[in-house]
């Protein structure tokens, strides 16, 4: 290593999460027998997965990770520091930089867009000068950032406080944000958890008993155990166990429940695969890495009803016989990642997790992972490679997670919806489950309606509902403005036009229409937003959140987004139609060379944007 | 090639590729099948004495069934498999690769059948635009998640000044298509030295040593195992590079003398690049049995004694 000395302070974070190191060859005082001990090979492999750990110990408490502080992890964990560096360099919330204590990042993604998210980054420009600053004056800079998950009360902010005199590191959501909401934020250090809700109405035809996946939000307290298990908790787990693991996955299959991430593949096939894989340990991961633009869904489920994740999960791993389970969350979910670890460890003390859970003899217990700032570490195989504490690069495939997943082992994961539906399919059983909603989409699903709309939120809706449903059900478009567009699944999806409001939100139907429901995110456009401009939001933050690992999605993403600048400047090289002639071209070689979803659907939504016409020629002449 | 001890007899699998009926041991890949039948197959970031790890896409073929195309490089063939290796989706996946390479990084000095490729997928560059100056923003300093928005009028490229900060090779990033071989040779599937990984991400991403700080304050040990298998002029002895500067580097007057290594008992074999009768590059046959391809900083660049004519202090 080069430069830089480890600073005591830096020690001192990454020993907090570590413990102190126990030779001089991990980076302590030299013992007489140093010399005749051999550390290294497996064990120090194995302490690989504590990289992120201790590179946001020390991110936390100094604001930056200095060349001294990653030599200082790299000695620990025994770690070559150029990899190291591959690693810290790879995530947006670590810093290789110095920079300011305070950083705010403001969401300047595409539902944010159309809650003022532009005039609040030129209030911050005017406030703490450019983005990115080193905050020379009040120790505060901000910098623009991907979607936060907040999306149905933008526009928003994120705030993260290094250690300040004396005062605890700390970060917090702040949305909807206001420069005085921040500025009273930062006054006040770290803020409380914010109360429980209120979600906006989340009714079903005005039915709330209706609701599933939702009945506890808002009325259970997330921080009591006791609370959940009043509201019905722990039932289903109780249930798994009468049923053991195989009556589980049979229930599953009679359900017909299908994973609510985005690919819509059956739940019950991958337990099964899991749980026949001779091959030991195997692991239960839940991902809830959401960072699709304009989905929020699972952040409510973690944040409000975190109990229910950790008793899905536990079902999960009694079900496919693993006896660990990770729990992945965003890094911009501090609120969900404490509520999360809270909840495990109440359930721990209550013997619902542990070596014996609810006394029937069989051991699990749950990790939380928290993530650094990369979309496509919600990406199942980039997932594992970041919960070993290596960069985020998805893997190909085959093989499966089933086959090798987390460290090699087979592994079972689905996204936090999906885990809460298995709550839904033991608790009514398989077959009544597989009566709700369509034949094709059994249960209900979330919807994140962002945008131009009476009432964002998170709307639950039987699978069969229509697109007008869900929108009457927010209160239509914001101000009786006509509709332009709805954005259906996020950046990853595609727009609809307003002749489609009668489309069926299911699996089949959106299907047809060539759609995809993704995460479930429905972001409503009216007339007088500027759609070139989040198309270019869009293209941009592809871009951005590429790994660079497979050159049709690293350099296609690039590509793209300088095309959609010519169209949108003006400056489209030949004809708009040779363009887009181009733009199908990038698209079909990312859609169909890329290495995982990520690229294979960079191209979706702009290329869907092309075909309704939403994207506008800029003045200036060279279009057609 | 080397020798191969007597495996255990792997079962056949019978595929077809472009229609043909090719049976194959089980665990071949398709791009090993192809090449058993004939069927020239792009590759870049491939080669046989790494890892594959399928970046490139350039050896993309269509297997029915499967909703992408997969890289032949690492799939393995199953039985049963149908296998296109010349459909207008391979084409165009083929063709779409080598443009973005083309449009963003200098492939000058790439293997002439590169050329070949582009030729025959009809890639043309140019219709990604000229190529953008680079902005002075340095790529080394880039911050994941965030770029600076262009107009478009131009095409980003990875131009960047060359690396030069040691007496035994230079590394020239703007050449550099990110095949991830020199970090595979340079880890665990030769060297085991780890000086060098891929640092940062998407179109920022770059190899980099920590803090990008230069070679001889990192863990580099020079054995030029990263030169080897650089397919584009990236990675170069630096007198191959000061001779290129100067325009005196002329392929037609160098003779390649096969060797082997003085220094130790391992016999590694030495491929002298001889011009002007000078060594002014040293390589060792990838096939070679003992080297794989690989030397140590002693046989790769200990060769000035060879030529120092003149007796010093």
């Amino acid at each position: 290593m080069a430069s830089g000395r480890t600073t005591a302070a830096e020690r001192a974070a990454v020993d907090a999460v570590l413990g102190p190191p126990s030779s001089g060859w991990t980076g302590g005082g030299r013992d007489r027998l140093d010399g005749h001990v051999a550390f290294g090979g497996r064990s120090a492999r194995e302490r690989r997965r504590w990289l992120l750990p201790a590179l946001h110990a020390v991110q936390d408490r100094l604001g930056w990770i200095s060349p001294g502080a990653l030599d200082y992890i790299c000695t620990r964990l025994t770690i070559p520091p150029a990899e190291a560096y591959a690693v810290v360099s790879f995530y947006a919330l670590f810093a290789t930089e110095p920079q300011a204590p305070v950083v705010v990042h403001l969401c300047d993604d595409i539902a944010c867009r159309c809650q003022g998210a532009e005039a609040l980054c030129a209030a911050a420009e005017a406030r703490f000068g450019p983005a990115g600053g080193t905050g020379a004056g009040d120790g505060i800079t901000w910098v623009r950032s991907p979607c936060l998950g907040q999306c149905e009360r933008g526009p928003a902010a994120l705030i993260q406080s290094a250690a300040q005199a004396g005062a605890a590191p700390w970060s917090a959501a702040v949305a909807p944000a206001t420069l005085e909401g921040i500025a009273a934020g930062l006054a006040a250090g770290a803020p409380g958890p914010p109360p429980v809700g209120p979600l906006p109405p989340q009714a079903v035809d005005g039915a709330t008993d209706r609701l599933r996946l939702l009945r506890r939000t808002g009325r259970v307290d997330p921080g009591q155990l006791d609370s959940y298990r009043a509201h019905g908790g722990y039932q289903a787990l109780r249930r798994a166990i009468e049923l053991g693991p195989q009556g589980v996955i049979q229930e599953l299959k009679a359900s017909g429940l299908v994973g609510r991430g985005g690919a819509a593949f059956p739940t019950a096939v991958k337990w099964e695969a899991v749980a026949a894989n001779p091959v030991r340990p195997h692991y239960a991961v839940c991902n809830g890495d959401e960072s699709e633009p304009g989905t929020f869904k699972d952040r409510v489920l973690m944040e409000q009803d975190p109990f229910a994740v950790v008793e899905a999960l536990t079902i999960m791993g009694f079900a496919c016989g693993a006896e660990q389970g990770h729990c992945y969350v965003r890094g911009e979910y501090p609120l969900a990642i404490a509520r999360l670890r809270h909840a495990i460890d109440r359930a721990r003390d209550r013997g619902l997790l542990g070596s014996d859970v609810m006394g029937h003899g069989f051991r699990f217990d749950i990790e939380v992972h928290r993530g650094a700032g990369a979309y496509i570490a919600g990406e199942e195989t980039a997932l594992f490679n970041s919960a070993e504490g290596k960069r985020a690069e998805p893997r190909n495939k085959p093989p499966f997670p089933a086959q090798a997943g987390l460290f090699g082992q087979p592994t079972v994961i689905n996204n936090v919806e999906t885990l809460l539906n298995v709550l839904e399919v033991l608790e009514q059983g398989g077959a009544a489950y597989a009566a709700t909603g369509t034949p094709g989409s059994a249960g209900t699903r979330l919807f994140c309606v962002s945008g131009c709309v009476d009432r964002p939120g998170l709307y639950e809706f039987e699978f069969g509902a229509t697109l007008r449903q869900v929108l009457d059900a927010a209160g239509g478009v914001r101000a009786g403005r006509p509709l332009r567009t709805v954005l259906l699944g996020g950046a990853a999806g595609s727009f609809v036009g307003p002749d489609q409001l009668d489309l069926p939100l299911t699996f089949e139907g959106a299907r047809a229409a060539g759609a995809t429901l993704g995460s479930g995110v429905v972001m409503v456009f009216d007339d007088g937003v500027d759609l070139t401009d989040i198309v270019r939001r869009i293209a941009r933050f592809f871009r951005d959140e590429s790994c660079g690992q497979c050159v049709p999605c690293r350099v296609g993403t690039v590509r793209q987004e300088e095309l959609l600048t010519r169209i949108a400047t003006g400056r489209a090289r030949g004809s708009t139609a040779d363009e887009l002639a181009l733009l199908t071209d990038l698209g079909a070689a990312m859609r169909d060379a890329s290495i995982c979803g990520l690229g294979q659907t960079a191209s979706t939504a702009v290329e869907s944007a092309a075909r309704l016409g939403l994207i506008a020629t800029g003045g200036g002449g060279g279009g057609s | 090639m080397s020798v191969r001890f007597a495996d255990l007899p792997r079962r056949l699998v019978s595929l077809t590729i472009d229609g043909r009926a090719v049976r194959v041991p089980e665990g071949t890949t398709l791009l090993e099948a192809c090449r058993q039948e004939g069927i020239d197959t792009p590759t870049l970031c491939y080669v046989e004495t790494l890892t594959p790890v399928n970046v490139c896409r350039v050896c993309v073929v269509e297997v029915e069934g499967a909703r992408a195309l997969v890289p032949a490089c690492s799939r393995r063939a199953e039985a049963g498999m149908v296998v296109h290796t010349d459909s207008e989706r391979v084409r165009l996946s083929r063709r779409m690769v080598l443009e973005l390479l083309a449009s963003s990084v200098d492939l000058s000095l790439a293997a002439p059948e590169v050329r070949a490729w582009m030729q025959r997928y009809g890639a043309d560059a140019s219709r990604m635009g000229p190529a953008a100056a680079p902005d002075g923003h340095h790529r080394d300093q880039a911050h994941p998640g965030h770029h600076r928005v262009g107009d478009g009028a131009r095409a980003e490229t990875v131009a960047q000044p060359v690396k030069v900060d040691n007496e035994n090779y230079v590394r020239d990033y703007s050449r550099c298509i990110l095949c991830y071989k020199c970090v595979g040779a340079c880890g665990t599937d030769a060297q085991n030295t780890f000086a060098i990984a891929v640092a940062g991400r998407g179109f920022e991403a770059r190899i980099s040593t920590e803090h990008a700080v230069p070679l001889p304050d990192s863990a580099c040990v020079y054995c030029g195992n990263c030169i080897a298998v650089c397919p584009t002029g990236a990675l170069m002895f630096r007198s191959e590079h000061e001779m290129r500067q100067a325009g005196t580097w002329d392929e037609s007057r160098q003779t390649v003398t096969t060797t082997i290594c003085p220094y130790c008992g391992v016999g590694c074999n030495l491929e002298l690049h001889v011009q002007d009768n000078t060594i002014v590059k040293v390589t060792s046959p990838l096939d070679h049995d003992v080297t794989r391809g690989n030397l140590c900083v002693k046989g790769r660049f200990g060769f000035e004694f060879v030529q120092r004519r003149t007796r010093e202090g």
